[in-house]
């Protein structure tokens, strides 16, 4: 049976509810991906259609118009420019919201003048009665010689409607709506008389802009057309007048709004958000329930998941034949998956409560309040998010700096992100604080041990801030800082849309970062099991005749095992840098736990366990708190984990870029090897430098 | 009256008249903000910057340093 498969692009500005209708279309049928190269998302997805018909949706990143400030919008322009394009549409669905109309508009008319069929949703429709609005479809049909579907992406009416008008595309008009080249005849009367063959739309626009385009030699068109950039943005601007000024005539005809009924919530709502006292005190007030909600409710399921890999890696060790397919499988794999996905349940709950956040409109006005006060930093009202965000996880976060759209700012959201306090420090603070603070409440009402972690996550926080500041220092402005932030109206967040992102950016995060975590993983399993030389393999003999029976059975296994760690690939790179830790307060064993944090800074604890051997209660915090609390230096006959020791880790692991998997998400979204070395290195000199200060004073 | 973005209070409406082209962002012409609309001050942030706009229909913020560069004629308190 021959099934006709149309090609269909989802376009429109951000805020039109795009992706709702989208969600609408395809349901679960979505793949999301990246554009070759570059991580700006590809989201594609397919629909039944009337008429034995399928059709394949691409959903394009949201655009205000062809004129790409962004990455993400140059997507969209690449495209639509190139018919060889194998995702070139067969028709192009415009994406608008019926308050917003008048603005969303501007970009339907641009590329009807590309001459690709295109069919007009007017989104939103649900709210046009509250809103007094009422238009006249055939009118506006005609005028902007398209057809229209009036939707309710929010109550799913209209997609009827809109799943025909796909089918039958080919009747479309592919006529352009109004004449732009008026705007400078003489210039465009050239340009025409020098490319008979080309659209003169497209032509503008690869003159414009910094577009690829197939066929044409951009130098082509240069040499007699340049002009100079403000002569070029004067001719934009007078491009952006004509097209008001035709869509201002459309709708004052097609469009009319009773203002009596408009009356605004919005408002209302801004006045007590944006408010100077209210506005903080309600944005500190949504922070701190998002954080006590991201560590209270995923630690039950974040200890589930640990008792049950824990459980499956013994199992395994104990089921499987021995050999060292089944340590590979019980020290390495197993715990590596489980590494990655104990971070589930605070990632999910994470994007859970940023994209209700951002749904309903609230993220545009922490934007706006926060704006002037990270302007001083270098950084943008927008950092915000990043900067939340990154105390689940860096990773997410620095994704999350792609919509601020100068780049000055950007890189120093990026760069400084990793300051934050994640959640992979959590464990080492939480062990680290136990060893060298007393459990005491100081003040009445603060617990001793409790303050010095908030006081961490503050130092994490002004980590990132003081960076912030030398690094608005050292960089040379090459772009202008501009910033403008749409302030959408407030909507109550689709449970479905929330469900979809969640579920999307969690597998994003668990197929991302966990092909690393679980590499490095494997790497550390590899290195810590085996040797130079045949020490390894004589471990048993060697201990046994240095200790004969003197030992217990528990005791003669421990000292084997610690043994082996000792003469390890690892051992040896703990005790080669063991000289350059001695002044900060470390022994070789603690160097080792360093270094394989360098992978993800977790590993330090269960790195510690396996050295400090405690055989079966491995797992058992209490135990390896108790070894660690006894662990003595044999030259001095002091504890090794001091205060002095304690803080200068704490400090350590405060500062040090110990993450790969951050590092590369840098590396992608700066496309260059240079802003992840410079983080690893600066980050990590200042975490040695501050420690090294901290152990000499305390010690 | 005249006087610039930057310069109007909260709730004033004025028209926009002339501006530096050089110094507005692409963005903001498409978003509406052109000679001859109407704008009207919504909100200005707790610390003076940015302001919060609604300019032919769109509701933007922007900076005060772009908004110094749009000159506007008052027509409402």
């Amino acid at each position: 049976m021959a099934t006709r498969t149309i090609k269909i692009s989802l376009i429109g500005n951000p805020n039109t509810g795009k992706t709702s209708v989208f969600n609408q279309l395809t349901g679960l049928n979505q793949q999301v991906g990246n554009y070759p190269g570059i991580t700006v998302e590809r989201k594609q997805g397919s629909v039944r259609l009337p008429g034995n018909t399928k059709g394949v949706i691409l959903d394009l990143p949201g655009t205000y118009s062809l004129n790409a400030s962004s990455m993400d919008e140059n997507v969209v322009i690449e495209l639509l420019l190139n018919r060889n394009d194998k995702d070139f549409p067969d028709v192009a669905v415009v994406v608008t919201d019926v308050e917003n109309l008048k603005r969303n508009l501007l970009l339907f008319t641009q590329i009807k003048d590309l001459e690709i069929p295109a069919i007009l949703v007017i989104n939103m429709a649900d709210r046009m009665e509250r809103k007094g609005i009422s238009l006249n479809i055939p009118l506006l049909e005609e005028r902007l010689k398209t057809k229209i579907a009036l939707v309710s992406s929010r109550k799913g009416t209209g997609i009827t409607k809109l799943k025909e008008l796909i089918t039958e595309y080919a009747s479309l008009s592919t006529e352009p709506c109004l004449n732009a080249s008026s705007i400078d005849p003489e210039y465009f009367g050239r340009l025409r008389n020098a490319f008979p063959n080309q659209l003169l739309y497209k032509l503008w626009l690869v003159i414009t802009q910094d577009v690829n385009f197939g066929q044409l030699e951009r130098n082509e068109i240069e040499d007699s057309f340049t002009k100079s950039k403000s002569e070029l943005k004067r001719l934009q601007q007078k491009e952006t007048i004509k097209r008001y000024q035709f869509i201002n005539d459309t709708l004052k005809q097609g469009m009319t709004v009773d203002t009596a009924k408009a009356k605004d919530l919005r408002a209302k709502l801004d006045r007590i958000l944006t408010h100077k006292i209210f506005g903080y005190l309600i944005f500190f007030a949504i922070l701190l329930v998002i954080f006590q909600s991201i560590f209270a409710w995923s630690s039950v399921p974040m200890d589930l998941i640990d008792e049950g890999f824990t459980w499956l890696s013994s199992y395994t060790s104990n089921n499987l034949p021995p050999g060292k397919l089944t340590e590979l499988i019980a020290e390495g794999i197993i715990p590596g998956i489980g590494g990655v996905v104990i971070f589930i349940p605070q990632i999910a709950f994470l994007f859970f409560f940023i994209s209700i956040l951002e749904e309903s409109g609230y993220m545009s006005r922490v934007v706006f309040l926060m704006d002037r006060i990270m302007k001083r930093f270098g950084l943008s009202g927008k950092s915000v998010v990043p900067l939340i965000s990154g105390t689940a996880c860096a990773i997410p976060a620095i994704m999350a700096a792609r919509n601020i759209e100068n780049w000055r700012e950007r890189l120093i959201t990026i760069l400084v992100t990793p300051f934050t306090t994640c959640s992979a420090r959590l464990p080492v603070y939480a062990i680290l604080i136990s060893l060298i603070i007393p459990q005491r409440t100081v003040w009445g009402i603060f617990n001793l041990q409790g303050l010095t972690l908030m006081l961490l996550y503050l130092l994490g926080f002004l980590g990132a801030i003081g960076a912030a500041i030398i690094l608005n220092k050292i960089l040379k402005t090459k772009f202008k800082s501009f910033f403008v932030a749409e302030m959408p109206n407030y909507k109550m967040p689709l449970a479905k849309n929330v469900g979809i992102t969640v579920v999307e950016k969690t597998k994003a995060f668990v197929y991302g970062a966990g092909k690393i975590i679980l590499a490095i993983s494997i790497i550390i399993w590899f290195l810590g099991s085996h040797g130079p030389g045949d020490k390894m393999e004589r471990a048993e003999q060697i201990i046994t005749e240095q200790y004969g029976n003197s030992l217990g059975e528990d005791k003669l296994k421990d000292a084997i095992a610690s043994y082996k760690l000792e003469n390890s690939y690892i051992g040896h790179i703990g005790k080669s840098i063991e000289p350059a830790i001695r002044p900060l307060g470390y022994d070789w064993k603690i160097g080792i736990a360093i270094v394989t944090s360098f992978a993800a800074r977790e590993v330090f604890v269960g790195t510690l366990a396996t050295i400090y051997t405690i055989g079966s209660g491995a797992d058992d915090e209490a135990t390896i708190k108790e070894r660690m609390k006894q662990e003595t230096n044999p030259e001095t006959g002091q504890k090794v984990f001091n205060f002095a020791t304690g803080i200068s880790l704490l400090l350590f692991y405060a500062f040090a870029m110990q993450c790969m998997s951050t590092l590369a998400v840098t590396k992608k979204e700066t496309n260059s090897w240079k802003w992840p070395a410079i983080q690893l290195f600066s980050m990590s000199i200042f975490a040695y430098l501050v420690s090294l200060i901290a152990y000499q004073l305390l010690k | 009256m005249k006087t610039t973005l930057a310069g109007l209070k909260k709730g004033q409406k004025a028209i926009i008249t002339e501006f530096n082209i050089d110094a507005i962002p692409l963005k903001l012409l498409e978003m509406g903000c052109l000679p001859g609309n109407t704008v009207e001050l919504l909100q200005v942030a707790p610390l003076g910057d940015p302001i919060y706009i609604n300019v032919n229909d769109s509701h933007v913020a922007i900076r005060m340093e772009t908004a110094a560069e749009i000159d506007v004629e008052i027509i409402r308190d």
